[in-house]
C-alpha cells in the first residue's frame, strides 16, 4: 500500500518535473526566436506579416536557408529591407516582386506557374495519374485471374 | 518481354535525370541576375580615397566600364586580385571598384597590400546600393555599356578563362561606344 502511494507520489513529481523543462525550453526557444527579428512592429498582423515573408524568401548566398533562417550579413540587410517596405506601407505583392526583380524567380520559395515550372508544380499530379492507371490495370488484371 | 523493359526504361530515365542533375548542380548554384539588359539602377556613393565627393548613375552613363564588386573581408577577392589588375591594366575601358559593405581603413589597407588596379572606388557601406544591383556575394562583375545598361554579370572570381571573357566583352562594349 505504502509501496504504491510512494510511487504515485513519484510518477506525478516527475511529470512536474517533466513539465518544468519543457516550460523553460520553450521559454528560451521564445526568447531566441525573439533575439533574431528585434524589429519594432507596429502590430502582430505586421509581426506576421514579416514573418511570412522571410520565410517564403530564399537567402541567396546560403541558398538552402530562408531570409528567416540565416545569419548572413545580406540576409540581414535584405530583412532590414522588407521590414522597412512592411513600414512604408507596401503590400506582400510588391515586396515580393521587389526582390524578384533584383534576385530572379530564384529568390521565391514558391516560384510561379509558368513555362519551366510547370514539371515542378505539374509534376506529382502526372506521376498520381501514372500511378492511378497502373493500379486500375492491376486490379482488373487480378479480377479476371480470379 | 516489353513488361520487363518497362522498369529498365524507368530506372534509365531516372539515371538519365540524375546524371543532368549533376552536371548542372554547379550552374545551378549562381542566380541568373534579372537585372541583365536592364539600365543601372540610379544611386549616389561616396569615393573611397574620396570620401566626400559623391558619384551618381549619371556620372557614369557615358562610357562603358567594368564594375567589380569587393571587400577586404571577402577571401575570393584575394584570388581574383591577379586578374583584377591585369583588367585595369589592358581592358580598354574603366575599371570601377565597388567596395561592399567594408571598414574605410580595412579597405585601404588592403589595398596598400594587394594593389590598387581600379581606376576608382564607389563604397556602399550600408549594402543598399548592392541589394538594388542584385548582389548576392563578393566578388561579382558587371559590365554596363555606354548607355547605362548592364550587359553581363559573372559571379564568383576571375580566374584565365573569366579574365578573356571580360576583355573581349570590354573590347566590344568599347567599340560599340566609339562607333
Amino acid at each position: 500500500m505504502i509501496g504504491i502511494q510512494g510511487s504515485g507520489f513519484g510518477f506525478r513529481s516527475r511529470l512536474r518535473a517533466i513539465l518544468a523543462l519543457l516550460g523553460v525550453v520553450w521559454l528560451a526557444a521564445g526568447a531566441l526566436a525573439s533575439a533574431i527579428e528585434p524589429y519594432p512592429f507596429e502590430s502582430e498582423v505586421q509581426r506576421k506579416r514579416f514573418q511570412a515573408l522571410a520565410e517564403e524568401l530564399r537567402c541567396t548566398v546560403c541558398q538552402n536557408q530562408s531570409l528567416a533562417d540565416s545569419d548572413a550579413p545580406l540576409a540581414s540587410d535584405l530583412r532590414d529591407e522588407v521590414f522597412r517596405m512592411l513600414s512604408d506601407g507596401r503590400s506582400d505583392m510588391e515586396i515580393r516582386s521587389f526582390m524578384v526583380e533584383r534576385y530572379g524567380n530564384y529568390v521565391l520559395y514558391r516560384p510561379p506557374v509558368v513555362g519551366h515550372t510547370l514539371l515542378l508544380w505539374g509534376g506529382p499530379l502526372v506521376l498520381l495519374l501514372v500511378g492511378l492507371v497502373a493500379a486500375v490495370f492491376v486490379i482488373r488484371k487480378r479480377r479476371k485471374a480470379l | 518481354m516489353i513488361r520487363m523493359l518497362i522498369p529498365l526504361a524507368v530506372f534509365l530515365a531516372l539515371v538519365g535525370l540524375l546524371i543532368a542533375g549533376l552536371q548542372t548542380a554547379e550552374n545551378r548554384k549562381l542566380v541568373q541576375s534579372p537585372l541583365i539588359g536592364k539600365p543601372l539602377p540610379g544611386f549616389s556613393l561616396p569615393g573611397l580615397h574620396d570620401p566626400d565627393t559623391m558619384t551618381g548613375r549619371d556620372d557614369l552613363i557615358g562610357e562603358p566600364f567594368i564594375l567589380n564588386v569587393w571587400g577586404s573581408w571577402c577571401w575570393a577577392c584575394r584570388a581574383e586580385h591577379p586578374f583584377i589588375e591585369r583588367l585595369g591594366r589592358e581592358a580598354p575601358i574603366e575599371l570601377i571598384g565597388f567596395n561592399w559593405k567594408d571598414e574605410r581603413s580595412d579597405a585601404l589597407r588592403w589595398l596598400e597590400q594587394f594593389g590598387d588596379a581600379w581606376d576608382r572606388h564607389l563604397v556602399d557601406y550600408e549594402g543598399k546600393v548592392a541589394i538594388d544591383l542584385g548582389v548576392y556575394g563578393a566578388p561579382e562583375t558587371f559590365l554596363v555599356d555606354h548607355e547605362g545598361v548592364i550587359r553581363h554579370k559573372h559571379i564568383g572570381p576571375v580566374d584565365a578563362n573569366v579574365f578573356q571573357d571580360l576583355m573581349r566583352r570590354a573590347m566590344a562594349l568599347n567599340s560599340e561606344a566609339g562607333s
